[in-house]
């Protein structure tokens, strides 16, 4: 009887979770063809567009260049303890690069741009939607997909590929520090591994991916605070969701882009 | 100019609009008075087409605009201003950006002249010497008087005003009234209001409008509604919480 009871809810409950889940991923869909739909329109906020691109890209510049210098550094020193076992060592840098390049760039770059951009975005749209700042807009004939949501998403877009490059710059950098001060590795021999070993393949996958997190992460960060609702608890809900459902999302799509790539 | 046709509108359980039709007269100063909560706002949010109603119409000009698509809605909303029972200010901006943002969007002038033009609305309100002010460094009455510079800086036609004068000392509230009649001009801009200030209402109005349980009960001249012999029109206008109206 009580596991009767207990089947009968669970299948309610994993029914409804997945309405739940179609629910959202129909109305994400929705909100991209609006955002489509009216970014294809003018006014071009080009204005907006650059104040965005400050505050995704610029402000988080030291941010990413922390990041990425200590993946670099700790890229150098696991890879070397690895590669040294089968004595090649000396490889280091190229393997470094090439993980930086393909891989930890662009998803860890996507990862904490979701941390410092994402949630920001969230929070501000949906506590602009609670106090009927995005109504107001609205009332004066203003599309908010447009004045509010298109700079968003376009700058966020475009600014990740650049924050990915930095983030691997960074990162070499300290890769370079680490093997040639730490693991006393030649430096010709580190920079030769990378220019023998990577090529510009890598690097366009890397910015591809980072390109498509961007859109991912700030879509799915205008989404959640757009639609917020039910007052700053709202909001705080969607800021939470937001950020998971961006991490998981650029997790996802990293798989299958490196599936496709490969 | 304004024609609300059997509006109805329902949250859940709860059936706030259970056909609501009036009509609103172009040129004229039209209050919609009713208790808190009865759905006055709600109904505004339905004019400026932010809501849509579960059935009914309502038309602006002879125009339809339930259902009618964002991009030809705001062909029509170009031709608003808005004030919020909140204020609803983008506190991202300072209070002259505020007032000069409709005038940004939907202006070819130049820079100065839209500081001019926001100047110039600030001081309507008498809040010019606080332009660089942003909205959270105001009072709550203050807010408000912003929102209503931002509201008339585009020169609107059709203003929809959700509760002007409340929160505001009885001097600015005056100002405001004053304002209110200065902007008007007759047979030409509308004016719908929002408000429970029935002295202030009944002396500037030309129609009063009354909603109650979901449905408009009263509609006239001030004179009428003060002689309506509804239970209802009078206990409200007395503020007597004994009468028909239960206090719930
Ligand atoms: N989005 C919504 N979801 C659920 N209920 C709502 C929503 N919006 C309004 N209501 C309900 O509709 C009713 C009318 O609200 P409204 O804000 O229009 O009242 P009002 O007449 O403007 O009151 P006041 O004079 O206090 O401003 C309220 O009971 C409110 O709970
Ligand atoms: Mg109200």
């Amino acid at each position: 009887m009580r596991s009767d009871n207990f089947l009968e809810s669970s299948i309610t409950g994993i029914l409804e979770t997945t309405q739940d889940w179609l629910a959202e991923f129909g109305g994400i869909l929705m909100f991209l063809g609006s955002f489509i739909y009216w970014t294809s329109k003018p006014p071009y906020r080009v204005r907006e567009i650059f104040r965005q691109m400050d505050f995704v890209g610029v402000q988080s510049g030291m941010l990413i260049v922390m990041t990425g210098a200590f993946t670099g550094m700790v890229s150098a020193l696991q890879g070397y303890n690895g590669m040294s076992r089968y004595g090649a060592g000396s490889l280091v840098g190229a393997t470094t690069a090439l993980a930086l390049a393909r891989e930890l760039g662009p998803v860890l770059t996507g990862l904490m741009v979701v941390g410092r951009v994402g949630s920001a975005m969230t929070a501000e749209l949906g506590s602009m939607r609670n106090t009927q700042q995005i109504d107001a807009i609205s009332s004066m004939a203003v599309a908010p997909i447009q004045y509010l949501v298109s700079p968003r998403i376009i700058a966020t877009t475009l600014t990740l590929p650049f924050l990915s490059v930095v983030f691997g710059f960074s990162g070499m950098v300290g890769a370079y520090i680490i093997s040639t001060e730490y693991l006393h590795i030649d430096a010709g021999a580190f920079m030769s591994g990378i220019k023998d070993y990577m090529t510009p393949n890598d690097v366009t996958q890397g910015l591809i991916k980072a390109f498509v997190f961007g859109f991912i992460l700030s879509l799915v960060a205008c989404f959640k605070g757009y639609n917020a609702s039910g007052g700053s608890r709202g909001v705080g809900v969607a800021t939470t969701k937001s950020v998971v459902l961006s991490s998981v999302l650029i997790l996802f799509s990293d798989y299958v882009m490196t599936t496709i790539m490969f | 100019m304004i024609q609300v046709d059997n509006v109805q509108k329902r949250f859940a359980e709860q059936e706030v609009l259970r056909g609501v039709s009036f009509e609103v007269k172009q040129g004229s100063i039209t209050t919609l008075i009713g208790r808190s909560g009865a759905g006055k706002s709600l109904l505004l949010r339905h004019l400026i087409g932010l809501d849509q109603p579960d059935s009914g119409r309502i038309l602006i000009d002879g125009t339809d605009i339930v259902g009618m698509r964002t991009s030809e809605l705001n062909g029509i909303r170009r031709r608003f201003g808005v004030l919020f029972q909140d204020g609803a200010l983008f506190d991202s901006m300072s209070v002259r950006d505020n007032v000069a943002f409709p005038l940004r969007e939907h202006t070819k002038l130049s820079e100065k002249e839209i500081l001019d033009k926001a100047a110039q609305k600030l001081e309507l309100v008498g809040l010019l010497s606080h332009g660089s002010k942003y909205p959270s460094e105001l009072s709550g009455g203050m807010r408000k008087r912003v929102g209503l510079a931002r509201a008339l800086a585009l020169g609107p036609d059709l203003v929809f005003f959700d509760e002007p004068t409340s929160g505001l000392d009885p001097i600015t509230r005056g100002a405001i009234y004053r304002l209110i009649e200065s902007t008007h001009i007759d047979g030409e801009i509308t004016y719908f209001l929002v408000s429970h200030d029935i002295t202030g209402v009944m002396a500037i109005s030309d129609e009063v409008i009354m909603l109650h349980q979901g449905r408009i009960v009263a509609q006239g001249t001030p004179e009428g509604f003060r002689t309506n012999p509804d239970p209802v029109v009078q206990q409200f206008l007395l503020g007597s919480p004994d009468g028909p109206i239960a206090i719930d």
